[in-house]
C-alpha cells in the first residue's frame, strides 16, 4: 500500500497521533460545506437563518416534498441521460484514437494531443451565439441529443489525454505477442489491452461523468423546457426577492447526490486511474 | 482480483446510470398524447411563483393544455428570452418581458398582436389595465403583451422619526427639500442614514431611480439628433446630486446596495427615508419580514423641473411569433391577468400577495383597500402620472422613464452604472464617470444618426 | 516547490519502436480519425463562424443592423479598459486558485498518505468537494457560508475580532478563489496521492538503508517523482479554472462594478447583455488566440520538463 509512509511513519507515537488528528480536523473541515448544505436542506426556512447558525433543530423533509413538487424528476432524468450517453460517446472516440497516438506514434503526435488539448481552452461563451444559430437552424434547440454532442466533445480532450497515458503503460512486449499469436488488432485491444487499462477507462469515465453532470453553460443557454438539466433547476430557485435557503439547500443536496455517491464508490479507481495518467 | 472488481464497478456504475437515463428517453418521448404542451418562461419572482403553484387550477379547467414552465432569476431568463425570440428559437409559447422590449419587439415583428384574442374574449376588458401600462405595452393601438403586475416609484419615509425630529414631509417633495430632510435625519451613531438610494450598478438597480433624477434636473441622455448630453450641465448637475446625497447621507457601502439590500436595511428601521419601487410595500408592511409595518409614511417621487417623476415598470405576458400553440396560449395568459386571478390569489393566498399594479380593479376590491390602506393611493397615482412619452424637459428622440427603449441600452446603461457606482464609491470624480460615460453613449448614437 | 532540477542530458521522449513502416497510413491513422473529425467539426466551424461575425457590427436585438465593419470590432476590444481587467481578473484567479489548491493538494496527500484509524474515511470526506455540482457549491458559499449576518464564516471568525466582513461585495475575487480553492484542491490530493502510491519502495528503503534522514529522503527522491505528477494538475487545474463561469456567475455576477469580472464572464455579457454579436465573436477570437499563446508556452515547458525527466 502506502510506500512513503515507511519513511514518513517513523516518528513517536505522539507525533503520530497529533497529525492523525490534524488529519481528520482537515478532512472534516473540508467537507463541512457539504454537510452544510445537508443539514440545511432538513431546516424550516426560520431556522435556515438564524445567528448563531442552529445546529439542533425538529428535522423536515419539507423543502424537499417542494423540491419533488416543483418536478426535479424530468431534470433528472434528462441529466443522466445526457451524462451517461455522452460517456458513452467519450469513451467509444476516445479509445481507439489514444491508442493511435500511443500504441503507433503517428507523425506529429504531439501537435494532434496539442490540438485536442487546446480545443479544451477554448472559452466556450466565445461560441455560444454560433452554437445557438446551429441548433436552431438543424431544429435542435431545446433538445437532449445537442447537449449530448457538446458534452462528447467538451470531454472528449481530456479522455484521449489520460486513455493515451493508459495505453502507454501497456507493455508492448505483451501487444506484439499477441499480434504474433494472430490475434487479429480489435481482439488484441479487446482481451489483452481492454483488461490492462480498465481501472484508467474506469476514472476516464467517472471524470467524464462528474464534469457533463455539473455542465451548467451549455444547459442553461440551448435549452428551455424538454432538455432542461438539474444545474438549470437549481437556478430556477434564486429569486431576487428574499431567498429561500432551506429549499435551495435541499435541491443543491438532491442535486449532488448522484455524482457525490457515484465518486465515493469508484475513488479507488480515480485515485489509481489518476496515477497512471500522469505517466507520460 | 482487484481488476474484475473494476470492471464490475464500472458496470455497475454505467448500469445505475443507464436505468436513470432509460427514464430519460421514456419521458422526452411521452408527455401527454394530444394535449397541447405550452412551454412558458417566467422571471423567477414571488408573485410568478405564486401563478406557478395555481396553475394546476387552470389544468383542471383546460384539460387539453398541459404548462411547462421555466422559471429563472430575472438576469438569466431576459437574456435567454432575448436570445430566443430575436434569432426565432421558437422553444417558448409564452414569455415573460416588460414595457422595455415589448414595443421594440412587437415592431421587429417577433411579437404575436394580443388585440384579436383579447377583443374575442368577453369579460377580459383591457380598459381596466391601468392607462400608463397599457400604454407602454401597446404597439400602433394594439396590445402585444398584457401586464402581470406593475410598479412605479414613490418615496417612503419613517413617521415616527419624522415627528420625533419635529419634521414634515411635503405633500409633493422636491430632491433639494428631501436632501435637507436627510442631513436632519441622517444619524449615523444609531446606525439609521438619512436616505436609502441604490447605488449597485446594473442598469435595473443604481440607474432606476438615478434615471428619474436625470430626468426631472431636465437631464437627457441623447438630444433630437441622437448627439449624447451625459456632459450636459443637467446631466452632471442631477448625477452629483445624486451621488453627494448618498455618500453624506445615504446608507453604509452604497456603491454594492441595491433594492434587496436597501429593503432590509428600511425594514429593520435602518433608514429615514428610502426612494423605491413601490412593490417595496410587499415586504416594508410585512410583519415576518420588517419592523417598521404601520410607521411609514409614502410620498411621491420627488421632483425639480417636472410634475412628476416616478418610472414606470411592468412584468407583462406576451406570445413569440414563432408559437404554434398560440390559441392555447392566450388562454393561459387571459387566466394568469384577468381579474379572477387576482380574485384567486386573494382568496387562497390572502389579499397582500394579489399581484399589484396591473388593473384598476384590483384596488376597487374593498379586501385590497384594507390590506393596503396605507399604500394603495400613492402607488396608483404614481402609476397614473408615469409618462413614457415625454420623460423629461426637453424632447428627446427616444421612449422611456428609467430606461431607454433602444435595444443597445441594456449594455449602455450597465457600463454608465458601473462608472456612476465607481463615483458612489469614490474611486473616480463624476465628472470622470460622466466624460466616459459619453463615450459609451457616443457609440451608441453614432449608430442612430442619418 | 520543486528545488531540484531535471538533469540535462535526457532526449526526445521514449517512443516505442515503429515494426513494420509499410503498414504505416490510414490503417495507423484510422482509428484516430472518428474523434479527431468530430472534435473538428463541433469545436472549430462554429470558430469559424465566430471568425465571420467578429468583422460584422451586428446587434441581435437590431434588426438590420448588420453590416460588414472590417477590423473594428478589434479595435473596440483593444482600447476596452474592462477587457484588460477582466484579463487580469483572469490570471488572478487562475494562478491564485491554482497554486493554493496545489499546495493544500501536497499537503493532505502527505497527511493522507500514513496508515491510521478511520484513513479511507477521511480521504471520502476530502474528495467530495470536487464532485459537488458547482453551481450548487457557488450558490452555497455565497449564502450559508459567506453570508455577513447569518453566513458560518463570520460566526466561526466572531471570537477573534472579525465583524460583519460582506466577503463577497467587499472581497470578491477572494471569495471567487477560496469557493474554487475548495473544489479543486480534492483533484490535486487525488492526483498527487496517486504519485505518493505509485513511489517504489525499493529506492525509498535504499536510501533509508544509506542513512538517508527522512526530509533528505523527501526532498532528494520524492519531490522530484512528484513533480510531474505537480505539473499533470497544474496544467489540467489551470485549464478548467481558466474557464470559470458558474462561481462568478452564482456569486459576483462580475461584480461589484467589474471587479470580479474574467473573461468568460465578460464574453458573455457582451453575448447575452449586449446581444452585440460582432463584438462579442471579436473578444472571443481576442481570448482564444491569447489562450492559444499563453498555452503554447505553457505546454511547451511542461512537455519538455516531462521528457527530460528520466523515467524512474
Amino acid at each position: 500500500m502506502s510506500t512513503v509512509s515507511a519513511a514518513v511513519g517513523r516518528g513517536n507515537r505522539g507525533r503520530r497521533s497529533v497529525l492523525t488528528a490534524v488529519t481528520w480536523i482537515v478532512g472534516i473541515g473540508f467537507f463541512f460545506p457539504v454537510l452544510w448544505m445537508a443539514i440545511t436542506g432538513f431546516k424550516q426556512e426560520a431556522d435556515a437563518y438564524t445567528d448563531p447558525p442552529r445546529l439542533f433543530f425538529k428535522p423536515t423533509l419539507t423543502q424537499f416534498a417542494t423540491v419533488f413538487d416543483r418536478g426535479v424528476g424530468p431534470y433528472l432524468a434528462n441529466s443522466a441521460f445526457a451524462t451517461v450517453v455522452s460517456t458513452l460517446l467519450v469513451v467509444l472516440l476516445a479509445t481507439p484514437a489514444a491508442y493511435a497516438l500511443s500504441m503507433r506514434p503517428v507523425k506529429k503526435t504531439q501537435d494532434v494531443l496539442f490540438f485536442f488539448i487546446s480545443t479544451k481552452m477554448l472559452p466556450v461563451a466565445a461560441v455560444i451565439v454560433p452554437l445557438y444559430v446551429a441548433a436552431k437552424t438543424l431544429s435542435m434547440l431545446d433538445n437532449v441529443w445537442t447537449l449530448i454532442v457538446l458534452y462528447t466533445a467538451m470531454n472528449l480532450p481530456i479522455a484521449v489525454w489520460m486513455m493515451r497515458s493508459f495505453f502507454q503503460e501497456v507493455p508492448g512486449a505483451i501487444v506484439e505477442a499477441a499480434q504474433v499469436d494472430g490475434a487479429s488488432l480489435p481482439r488484441t485491444l479487446w482481451q489483452v489491452i481492454l483488461p490492462i487499462i480498465a481501472p484508467g477507462l474506469a476514472a476516464t469515465a467517472l471524470i467524464c461523468v462528474i464534469f457533463s453532470w455539473n455542465e451548467f453553460f451549455f444547459a442553461v443557454n440551448l435549452t428551455a423546457a424538454r432538455a432542461a438539466t438539474v444545474p438549470v433547476f437549481l437556478v430556477g430557485f434564486i429569486t431576487s426577492e428574499g431567498q429561500y435557503w432551506a429549499q435551495l439547500s435541499a435541491a443543491a443536496t438532491l442535486a449532488s447526490l448522484p455524482v457525490i455517491v457515484a465518486g465515493w464508490i469508484a475513488q479507488k479507481q480515480l485515485v489509481r486511474g489518476l496515477s497512471m495518467g500522469a505517466v507520460k | 482480483m482487484p481488476r474484475i472488481r473494476t470492471l464490475r464497478t464500472v458496470v455497475a456504475a454505467i448500469a445505475m446510470a443507464g436505468l436513470l437515463g432509460g427514464c430519460a428517453g421514456a419521458g422526452a418521448i411521452g408527455g401527454g398524447a394530444g394535449k397541447t404542451q405550452l412551454t412558458i418562461a417566467i422571471v423567477a419572482n414571488p408573485q410568478m411563483q405564486d401563478a406557478v403553484s395555481l396553475a394546476p387550477q387552470f389544468e383542471r379547467t383546460h384539460p387539453n393544455i398541459q404548462l411547462k414552465f421555466v422559471t429563472l432569476p430575472e438576469n438569466e431568463a431576459r437574456a435567454k428570452v432575448t436570445a430566443s425570440v430575436a434569432t426565432s428559437g421558437g422553444e417558448y409559447d409564452i414569455t415573460m418581458i416588460s414595457n422595455y422590449e415589448t414595443q421594440m419587439w412587437a415592431q421587429n415583428g417577433w411579437l404575436t398582436d394580443l388585440q384579436p384574442y383579447i377583443d374575442e374574449t368577453s369579460g377580459y376588458d383591457p380598459n381596466d389595465i391601468i392607462p400608463s401600462i397599457h400604454d407602454s405595452l401597446s404597439y400602433k393601438g394594439d396590445l402585444y403583451s398584457v401586464p402581470f403586475y406593475g410598479e412605479s416609484s414613490f418615496l417612503v419615509y419613517r413617521k415616527d422619526l419624522f415627528a420625533k425630529a419635529g419634521l414634515t414631509m411635503p405633500a409633493h417633495p422636491t430632491w433639494p427639500q428631501v436632501a435637507a430632510l436627510a442631513k436632519k435625519l441622517n444619524d449615523p451613531k444609531h446606525n439609521v442614514s438619512g436616505i436609502c438610494l441604490r447605488g449597485l450598478p446594473g442598469w435595473g438597480e443604481v440607474l432606476a431611480p438615478l434615471d428619474t433624477v436625470i430626468n426631472t434636473f431636465g437631464g437627457r441622455w441623447f438630444d433630437q439628433n441622437w448627439h449624447p448630453q451625459l456632459t450636459s450641465p443637467q446631466f452632471r448637475k442631477a448625477v452629483q446630486f445624486y451621488v453627494n446625497t448618498v455618500r453624506a447621507y445615504g446608507e453604509p457601502g452604497a456603491a454594492t446596495s441595491g433594492f434587496s439590500e436597501c429593503v432590509t436595511r428600511y425594514s429593520q428601521g435602518q433608514a429615514a427615508m428610502w426612494y423605491d419601487a413601490t412593490s417595496m410595500v410587499s415586504t416594508v408592511e410585512d410583519k415576518s419580514s420588517s419592523v417598521v409595518v404601520g410607521k411609514n409614511g409614502y410620498a411621491p417621487a420627488p421632483v425639480v423641473d417636472t410634475k412628476s417623476a416616478g418610472w414606470l415598470y411592468t412584468w407583462s405576458l406576451g406570445v413569440p411569433k414563432t408559437s404554434t400553440h398560440k390559441d392555447a396560449a392566450w388562454q393561459f395568459i387571459d387566466w394568469m391577468t384577468n381579474k379572477e386571478y387576482i380574485k384567486t390569489v386573494g382568496k387562497q393566498l390572502g389579499w397582500a400577495r394579489v399581484p399589484p399594479g396591473s388593473r384598476l380593479s384590483t384596488y376597487q376590491i374593498p379586501q385590497v383597500k384594507q390590506a393596503a390602506k396605507a399604500y394603495a393611493g400613492p402607488t396608483l397615482q404614481a402609476l397614473r402620472t408615469a409618462d413614457e412619452r415625454k420623460p423629461t424637459v426637453q424632447a428627446v428622440p427616444y421612449q422611456g422613464i428609467q430606461f431607454l427603449r433602444i435595444p443597445e441600452f441594456q449594455d449602455l446603461g450597465t457600463r454608465v452604472s458601473q462608472q456612476v457606482a465607481a463615483a458612489i464609491a469614490g474611486n473616480i470624480t463624476v465628472d470622470q464617470a460622466l466624460r466616459q460615460s459619453q463615450q459609451y453613449a457616443e457609440t451608441v448614437g453614432a449608430s442612430y444618426r442619418k | 516547490m520543486t528545488a531540484t532540477t531535471a538533469p540535462a542530458h535526457a532526449a526526445a521522449p521514449p517512443r516505442r519502436e515503429v515494426r513494420s513502416p509499410r503498414r504505416e497510413g490510414w490503417a495507423r491513422r484510422g482509428p484516430l480519425m472518428p474523434a479527431l473529425v468530430f472534435a473538428i467539426i463541433v469545436t472549430q466551424l462554429p470558430f469559424l463562424f465566430t471568425l465571420y461575425y467578429s468583422t460584422q457590427s451586428w446587434n441581435l436585438v437590431r434588426p438590420g443592423s448588420r453590416r460588414f465593419v472590417w477590423l473594428r470590432n478589434y479595435a473596440n476590444v483593444f482600447t476596452d479598459s474592462v477587457f484588460r481587467q477582466a484579463a487580469i481578473n483572469t490570471i488572478v484567479i487562475t494562478v491564485g486558485c491554482v497554486l493554493i489548491a496545489m499546495l493544500l493538494g501536497i499537503v493532505f496527500a502527505l497527511l493522507l498518505d500514513r496508515p491510521f484509524r478511520g484513513r479511507g474515511v477521511v480521504r471520502t470526506l476530502l474528495i467530495t468537494p470536487f464532485l459537488v455540482m458547482p453551481v450548487a457549491a457557488a450558490l452555497l458559499w455565497k449564502t450559508t457560508i459567506l453570508d455577513p449576518v447569518f453566513g458560518i464564516v463570520n460566526f466561526v471568525l466572531r471570537p477573534f475580532g472579525v465583524g460583519q466582513v460582506a466577503w463577497v461585495a467587499e472581497h470578491p475575487l477572494g471569495s471567487v478563489i477560496a469557493q474554487l480553492v475548495w473544489q479543486w484542491t480534492p483533484f490535486m490530493m487525488l492526483l498527487i496521492l496517486a504519485g505518493l502510491q505509485s513511489q517504489s519502495g525499493e529506492v525509498l528503503e535504499a536510501a533509508q538503508v544509506d542513512g538517508a534522514t527522512r526530509w533528505q529522503t523527501f526532498w532528494s527522491i520524492t519531490v522530484p517523482h512528484l513533480r510531474r505528477y505537480i505539473e499533470l494538475g497544474v496544467l489540467l487545474g489551470a485549464i478548467y479554472v481558466v474557464n470559470t463561469f458558474d462561481a462568478i456567475y452564482m456569486m459576483t455576477q462580475g461584480g461589484p462594478g467589474t471587479a470580479s469580472t474574467n473573461l468568460p464572464f465578460y464574453l458573455y455579457q457582451r453575448a447575452f447583455l449586449g446581444f452585440d454579436v460582432g463584438q462579442a465573436a471579436a473578444l472571443g477570437v481576442v481570448v482564444v488566440v491569447g489562450t492559444i499563446i499563453v498555452a503554447t508556452f505553457a505546454l511547451r515547458l511542461i512537455f519538455r520538463t516531462f521528457t527530460m525527466e528520466p523515467n524512474p
